[in-house]
């Protein structure tokens, strides 16, 4: 089956006044209709970024697409002219952020704010769309939706906003929702909620959901496969199952033992020792060596290439491609 | 909510009593904090007190402004002329009211001129940046250079001596004020989140700038629409003082104290004085209502609500 997106090789880079550097380096992977794809990392890994590029809204002048390719429905979003990637953004392509409190304007009523987003792509009058407005908020479980729609942003709680933006952004049916932490800012219970929503809307609409986020919970609740990255690359690609159960990168592996487990006793906590390295200052071999327990010194001098080890499980690590037992 | 609305009228108004209800409570949360500032309320006395006195100008005044007795001519303040007469016997009081016609239409216009071309130079300048937002900043940092009334004099002088010169004089003078204004609003703004995700749903850079960024930054520069009031007309009196401004005979506040300087040391102090009151009070009472206004619209000094 043919992917609904598919990023190729992307390379994006920003230029600040300490020099150029690569955010996102050689970054591929695909989306299905109707699946989830988990993109895992930590803080600066190139996650978000890689969402920005897609939607053609890396920060003017500083950021843009080195080279690459970001395939949708058979064009390359990256020589879409400005005009046509509007009429793609928020239409067949939407975003939810990871900070609802500041996501919606504070001077609209949330009704005016989502006619607005489907006046844009729909040719509806404006009674029309502020109908499908309800509609929407009725659909993402806002109880109350026609006068939830005559309030402004500060009169409702960071779940309800959450659920504002998730309407916004399915508001069009876009084939494509990319959900950059969607969860972060929100209570443990209220996560469980905006979560079920999505799916729920998913298996309504045959969404594909790239979700963005650094919660293994999260993966393992959501996704059908997971792109893990570091510094700017992928390390690995697995559907969820395989990676939980046998991880083959010992990045991937060191976040799931830094996991707390329910069974058995557990004194503390595991964690990666050392930090990301700077993106002015790569180590020339694998990104990850520095802070890897099974480093050999070839692993400091030799980039590792992505090994295909069969049924889409692809790793970036030496000792894998060299099929060495650790 | 009412009760004698009929079952679906209730339905279709359902959001209605709470909006007003909404509008209802924020009015009266601003003039609670409003009139707990009484210099405010004193300032928007003064600003409706000259409102008044300008739009109602014929009915208040017992003369014409121009109406010239000169049997009666240099009187001090009496029952029959509460200002005293100047020169050519007309009524000083008479003249005072007229002339807040003149001086409140000019802090209009002015304003207008400032905000118009002010407010989208500054949006331009901050959202879309580059050399193009340096260009319009630089060029603002060169007005801002001169002293504001040197300038007026410089412009006015230079469009030859009239209202409508003095007008836009002033005008020009106060854009870069507010183009710093929405600058930094703009240049604050922009990096919200709420901006980002109306980029992402696909919306005009343009429409962002007039519908998402503009209403946010509209406080602030409410109040320095407030503040540019009493600045114009201070300036376009001093412009009328200087002979730049409007052409005798015409009622100016700046003008009729230019005329009546020379009687001061002859004694003669009402021909002075009553129009300087005048300015100082309209002056004093936009500043201070500025400030008032700054206060409530400022979240930080807001109440909880009860």
């Amino acid at each position: 089956m043919e992917p609904v997106l598919a990023v190729e090789q992307l390379e994006t880079e920003f230029v600040t006044n300490g020099g150029v550097f690569k955010a996102v380096d050689g970054v591929s992977f695909h989306v299905h209709q109707g699946e989830t794809l988990g993109v895992v990392g930590e803080s600066g890994c190139g996650k978000s970024v890689t969402s920005l590029s897609i939607m053609g809204l890396l920060p003017k002048k500083i950021g843009r697409v080195k080279s690459g390719r970001i395939q949708f429905h058979g064009s390359d979003l990256l020589d879409v002219p400005e005009k046509q990637m509007r009429s793609i953004r928020g239409n067949r392509i939407a975003m939810i952020f990871q900070e609802p409190m500041t996501s919606l304007n504070p001077v609209f009523r949330i009704g005016d704010q989502l006619a607005e987003a489907i006046q844009l792509h729909m040719k509806l009058k404006r009674k029309e769309a502020m109908r499908h407005a309800v509609e929407m908020l009725r659909k993402v479980g806002i109880p109350h939706p026609e006068s939830v729609a005559q309030e402004y942003p500060h009169q409702l709680s960071g779940g309800m906003r959450q659920r504002v933006m998730i309407a916004m952004a399915m508001s069009c049916n876009p084939e494509v929702l990319i959900a950059d932490e969607p969860t972060t800012a929100l209570d443990v219970t209220i996560q469980a909620q905006i979560l079920d929503l999505m799916r729920q809307l998913q298996e309504e609409e045959k969404t594909s959901i790239l979700l963005i986020t650094h919660d293994l919970g999260v993966v393992a609740e959501m996704c059908h496969r997971v792109v893990v990255m570091y510094a700017g690359q992928v390390v690995e690609e697995a559907d969820v199952d395989t990676l939980f159960e046998s991880p083959q990168h010992p990045y991937t592996q060191g976040l799931l033992s830094s996991l707390p487990q329910l069974a058995g006793e557990q004194d503390r906590l595991e964690s990666i020792p050392g930090t990301v390295p700077s993106p002015l200052n790569m180590p020339p071999g694998c990104r990850f060596a520095p802070r890897c327990k099974y480093r050999v010194e070839a692993c400091e001098q030799v980039q590792p290439g992505l090994t295909d080890m069969g049924g889409g499980h692809r790793c970036r690590c030496l000792l894998v491609e060299k099929g060495v037992a650790r | 909510m009412k009760a004698s609305t009929s079952p679906s009228a209730v339905v279709a108004a359902a959001s209605e009593p709470s909006m007003l209800q909404e509008a209802w409570f924020a009015l009266r949360q601003w003039s609670k904090l409003f009139l707990r500032n009484k210099l405010a309320a004193l300032g928007l006395f003064l600003i409706v007190l000259w409102t008044l006195f300008a739009v109602a100008a014929p009915l208040v005044a017992p003369y014409a402004p121009d109406a010239t007795q000169l049997e009666a001519k240099l009187q001090g303040p009496s029952g029959a002329h509460w200002f005293g007469t100047d020169q050519f016997g007309r009524d000083i009081f008479s003249r005072v009211i007229y002339a807040a016609r003149i001086s409140i239409w000019t802090g209009l216009i002015a304003v207008g001129i400032s905000f118009f071309i002010g407010v989208p130079l500054g949006g331009i300048a901050a959202y879309y940046g580059g050399w193009i937002g340096n260009l319009i900043m630089r060029v603002m940092d060169i007005f801002l250079a001169f002293p504001s009334l040197i300038l007026a004099m410089a412009i006015a002088a230079a469009m030859g001596p009239g209202l409508i010169s003095a007008m836009m004089a002033v005008g020009i003078v106060g854009i870069p004020e507010f183009a710093r204004l929405m600058y930094s609003q703009t240049i604050y703004l922009k990096e919200r989140e709420f901006v980002e995700a109306s980029r992402s749903i696909g919306v005009k850079d343009s429409a962002i700038l007039v519908r998402h960024i503009f209403p946010n930054a509209l406080a602030p520069l409410l109040v320095r629409i407030t503040l540019g009031m009493g600045f114009s007309i201070l300036t376009a009196a001093s412009l009328s003082f200087l002979g730049l401004g409007v052409r005798p005979p015409l009622a100016e506040w700046g003008a009729m104290i230019s005329e009546g300087r020379e009687y001061i040391i002859t004694g003669e102090w009402w021909l002075v004085t009553f129009p300087g009151l005048a300015i100082a009070t309209t002056i004093l009472g936009f500043n201070l209502f500025g400030d008032g206004l700054r206060d409530v619209l400022d979240p930080r000094l807001r109440t909880s609500r009860k």
